[in-house]
């Protein structure tokens, strides 16, 4: 059984380790950094730490004119305020000059859980992509987080991280190797591709098993980088099994899906659907009887791809 | 240059031509062949849409050639209807929304701290501007961390796009609001360049807290036409009002 870790733990941890090599690294959180996990950051390095208090716009301007001095600032708080919240300071302070600073917001999606649709964000992989320049990244695991905070600290521009609170099991081991924009093809197939992101990766791979049993051979692709979108490799496994299936755990208006189905229907290659949460919110549910209800769980995306497959 | 572009804000940057003539000719270490200096001290032109008084006190210190005024709100000009970042022209960020530029003001005076280096972090805001929430998240922010390497200028002219700030939504007083946010505060006649020098003077020798200085100033500060009329706040001026202004300010045509 795989060990399970939250993307926001792992997200932490590879905070705190980046602050011994990169002397230029900053922390910046709003009244959250138990929870975003860069409390980690923050006690071992207190000086370059800075708690803004629950100000994420103040907080956001903040990174921004630290950035203009050569730092590389990482500002955390909830994917809801971190893109809703402070999104005009996102857009008009960071996005527009292009600066150096990385949102790495944690407790996206369904998966925040208890506290319900007010602190569930299923549209902010929407709203960052279509800023002008700025990345969006969405690691699957524990380990993709670790390479993913390594890279965004090394690359020049604005970035989006989308992190989840929920454990979650690690799916890669060390040999695993994420490049910014560059999908990485899990399982290949020929009857269907499921391309995912974030934690519906792993029930992807979950889904892919159980089409097997059922006669379907089925691709997964970790779509980690949203934008820029790996077009090449989209395009690629869109002709190799002729229908292309999203799946997040986000609104199917504007994210992931929405992104691969502007490549696909461009390039008419082939039918694409989208998957993930339908034009609603949430509600307050523990994680996983969240992601049941909400039918994101491998079962569920298996039925659908099913049902996608046989032209229901 | 506003009557060149046709559109563009008149009145505020003609009432606050003391305070930047100040900082940019006497009070503010920076050197426009080596604009990229990390000692420099920096500006931040929080209200944003006054960006024609920081254009010609960058122009006129040397940043950029005289023409390129002319090309003010043109299809291809770095300079912007609203400043967009080009430190190599003196603009240190993309502003314009208001709000945002005291919390990069206080961004850049962390940097500052971490680097240890003594630079001045200027910013200038507006009394509309003070009507956003996201100004006293900031003005909270240089409080509690006493950034004392941060001055502040508010420009209160008491007049807004849609009319009289006293009437639509009064922020005064402010000098109370930014003494209870733990900034040290000074009123002056922002038109008047002995009490603007003096008050730069006061702000560099205060230490431990952040400094502003609460300017009133007169919108359209030398047209008689333009004074204190809520219409010039948003507006450039008309040929007929070009000729009286340019006469009135001693400039040639």
């Amino acid at each position: 059984m795989a060990e399970n870790i939250a993307t926001r733990e792992a997200y932490g941890r590879a905070l705190e380790s980046l602050g011994e090599t990169h002397p230029n690294v900053v922390v910046l959180d709003a009244d959250l950094s138990c929870s975003t996990k860069t409390a980690y950051f923050a006690k071992k390095f207190p000086e370059r730490f800075f708690n803004m208090g629950v100000s994420e716009q103040d907080m956001m301007g903040t990174a921004a004119g630290l950035s203009l001095c050569g730092k590389i600032p990482f500002a955390s708080s909830f994917a809801m305020f971190a893109t809703g919240r402070a999104f005009e300071i996102v857009r008009n302070s960071i996005a527009y000059p292009h600066l150096n600073v990385k949102i790495c917001a944690t407790h996206a999606g369904l998966t925040v859980g208890e506290d319900g649709a007010s602190h569930q964000a299923l549209v902010d992989i929407a709203i960052m992509r279509a800023l002008p320049g700025m990345t969006v990244i969405v690691p699957a695991d524990a380990t993709e987080t670790r390479q993913v905070i390594s890279a965004v600290a090394e690359y020049v521009g604005p970035v989006y991280v989308r992190l989840s609170r929920a454990s979650t099991p690690v799916l890669f081991g060390e040999d695993y190797h994420f490049e910014i924009g560059k999908a990485q093809v899990l399982r290949k197939g020929k009857d269907l591709t499921l391309l995912s992101c974030g934690l519906m990766v792993g029930h992807c791979l979950q889904a892919a098993e159980i089409l097997k049993t059922q006669g379907l051979d089925c691709a997964v692709i970790n779509m980690a980088t949203v934008k820029p979108l790996d077009e090449e490799t989209l395009k690629q496994w869109a002709k190799t099994t002729g229908m292309v299936m999203t799946v997040e755990e986000h609104s199917i208006i504007g994210g992931l899906g929405s992104a691969c189905a502007e490549v696909l229907a461009e390039s008419a290659l082939c039918p694409v659907h989208r998957y993930g949460v339908k034009d609603q919110f949430g509600q307050s549910g523990k994680a996983s009887d969240l992601l049941k209800h909400y039918k994101l769980m491998p079962e569920d995306i298996a039925a659908e791809a099913k049902r996608f497959c046989s032209g229901d | 240059m506003l009557h060149k572009a046709g559109a563009g804000h008149t009145g505020g940057p003609l009432g606050m031509m003391e305070i930047i003539t100040a900082l940019y000719f006497s009070a503010m270490s920076h050197d426009p062949k080596n604009p990229t200096d990390p000692d420099r001290d920096r500006f931040i032109l929080a209200n944003g849409h006054t960006c024609p008084a920081l254009y010609v006190a960058l122009c006129r210190a040397g940043y950029f050639p005289k023409e390129e005024l002319q090309h003010l709100r043109q299809l291809g000009s770095p300079l912007q209807g609203h400043p967009k970042l080009n430190v190599k022209w003196g603009i240190e960020m993309s502003t314009g929304s208001l709000g945002q530029g005291m919390s990069v003001a206080n961004g850049i005076a962390f940097a500052a701290r971490l680097d240890k280096k003594d630079y001045t972090v200027y910013s200038f805001h507006s009394d509309g501007e003070a009507q956003e929430g996201m100004l006293w998240e900031a003005a909270l922010t240089a409080g509690h961390h006493r950034l004392d390497n941060r001055i502040g200028f508010l420009d209160f002219n008491g007049i807004q796009i849609d009319g009289f700030n006293k009437d639509i939504k009064d922020v005064s007083p402010l000098a109370d609001k930014f003494e209870a946010f733990r900034w040290a505060v000074r009123n002056i006649d922002g038109n008047n360049m002995a009490e603007v020098l003096d008050a730069i003077d006061w702000a560099k020798k205060t230490k431990g807290k952040p400094k502003m200085i609460i300017a009133t100033t007169i919108l359209g500060k030398g047209v008689s036409i333009f004074e204190n009329k809520p219409k010039y706040h948003g507006v450039a001026p008309s040929d007929e009002e070009l000729a009286i202004a340019l006469k009135e300010l001693g400039e040639g045509a």
